[in-house]
């Protein structure tokens, strides 16, 4: 290992607090360091965490959009729901009156209809009954005339 | 080290030699750049990895990477203020990487397996220079984006909010980069002796808990030395009017 003595003459004494060319050697190396980390390490993952960064941000803006959107679609659409439901509740109700007034048509002219038919039926019954009863009554004479002759002849 | 019947090859404690590296009449601590490397090796590799294929789905080291970032990002937007973090999250954090790297590194890595001729590895942040220069280049960072943004207006902060703080404002100056180092420095080399002196005496488990507990300092440091240099370059750009 004594290759890793340069130089074998003059060998300083040494000691804690020596400073000599190291210094600004080590300076030098520090800011070569500097760079080298610059370009290698800190530029590049920056990009990276900062591009993430800017990523997820616009991500998030993005869906708070979204979500804006869909709350304001869906409230259009209840309240599209909601008229279509008082349109149908409206439809069924008239619906029902229709039927309603259809059935007391119906009924009102049945029942007319059936009152018109008693009605004929019952002055057809007295007309009948009256000629009954006016035949009734020429026969009764004439049987009383012919018994009135009968007993005249008979006498 | 006679006092006692025997001694480990593990448990030799070595404070204040380096292997000296020498170029020109100018003197480096090779084993803080060896370690140096290495642990950078690391870190590179796991970066490399983890930035191999990225995706808006994170996957395996992805999602570490990605966690380090947001933890980085974090720190520095705290500190430094929304509008100017991006310039300087790169630094911050390379700061934090580094350190805590190095920490954690010095920590758990059995650098003992590599024999050196002289000195030992070890986090290279327990070395002064490592922590001096970061401390240095904390203070140069906090004056360039000072003056770059305000211009020679950055000054009026010495005179604020009354004339009276001038001393205290400019001793201030000395102070962060000299207490940034010294912190660092001596928490982490503190903490590789402590478990050196443990080790030394008792071989098996007694230390475990200091070296949990360096395995805790160590972090917090990190983070300290970061939050710190954040503060101080936020302080820097920050608008007084």
């Amino acid at each position: 290992m004594t290759w890793l003595l340069l130089a074998e003459a003059a060998v300083p004494e040494g000691g804690l607090f020596d400073l000599d060319a190291t210094l600004p050697l080590m300076a030098v190396q520090v800011v070569l360091l500097t760079f080298l980390l610059n370009s290698l390490f800190f530029r590049p993952v920056g990009k990276v965490v900062e591009d993430r960064e800017g990523y997820i941000s616009t991500s998030l803006a993005d869906a708070k959009q979204k979500l804006e959107q869909v709350q304001r679609l869906e409230a259009e659409l209840t309240e599209q729901l909601r008229g279509a439901r008082q349109a149908a509740q409206a439809a069924i109700l008239e619906a029902e009156q229709e039927v309603d007034n259809l059935y007391r048509e119906a009924i009102a002219t049945t029942e007319a209809d059936a009152n018109r038919t008693r009605e004929k039926a019952r002055r057809e019954i007295e007309a009948q009954r009256e000629q009954a009863q006016s035949q009734l009554m020429g026969k009764v004479d004439e049987f009383s005339t012919k018994i009135i002759q009968r007993l005249l002849a008979v006498s | 080290m006679a006092l006692l019947p025997f001694t480990l090859p593990f448990a030799e404690l070595e404070v204040g030699n380096h292997l000296y590296w020498q170029i020109g009449n100018l003197n480096l601590h090779g084993q803080v750049f060896l370690s140096s490397w290495i642990l950078i090796g690391a870190l590179l590799a796991l970066v490399l990895v983890g930035t191999r294929k990225l995706d808006r789905d994170p996957r395996g080291v992805q999602n570490l990477l990605e966690f380090l970032w947001d933890y980085l990002r974090d720190l520095a937007r705290d500190q430094i203020g929304e509008k100017y973090y991006r310039e300087w999250l790169p630094f911050i954090g390379t700061l934090f990487l580094f350190i805590f790297v190095s920490n954690w590194g010095g920590a758990l890595i059995p650098w003992k397996v590599f024999e050196l001729p002289e000195g030992e590895l070890g986090a290279p942040t327990a070395d002064i220079n490592t922590t001096v220069a970061m401390a240095l280049l904390v203070s140069l960072a906090y004056f360039y984006a000072g003056l770059s943004k305000k211009g020679l207006r950055f000054f009026e902060l010495y005179v604020e909010p009354t004339p009276i703080m001038l001393p205290f404002k400019i001793i201030e100056e000395f102070t962060k980069p000299l207490s940034l180092s010294f912190r660092l420095f001596g928490n982490i080399l503190a903490d590789e002796l402590a478990v050196g002196v443990l080790v030394y005496l008792v071989p098996l488990i007694v230390p475990l808990p200091v070296m949990l507990l360096g395995l805790f300092t160590s972090a917090i440091q990190a983070l300290i030395f970061a939050t710190l240099a954040a503060f101080y370059i936020g302080e820097g750009l920050h608008e007084h009017h």
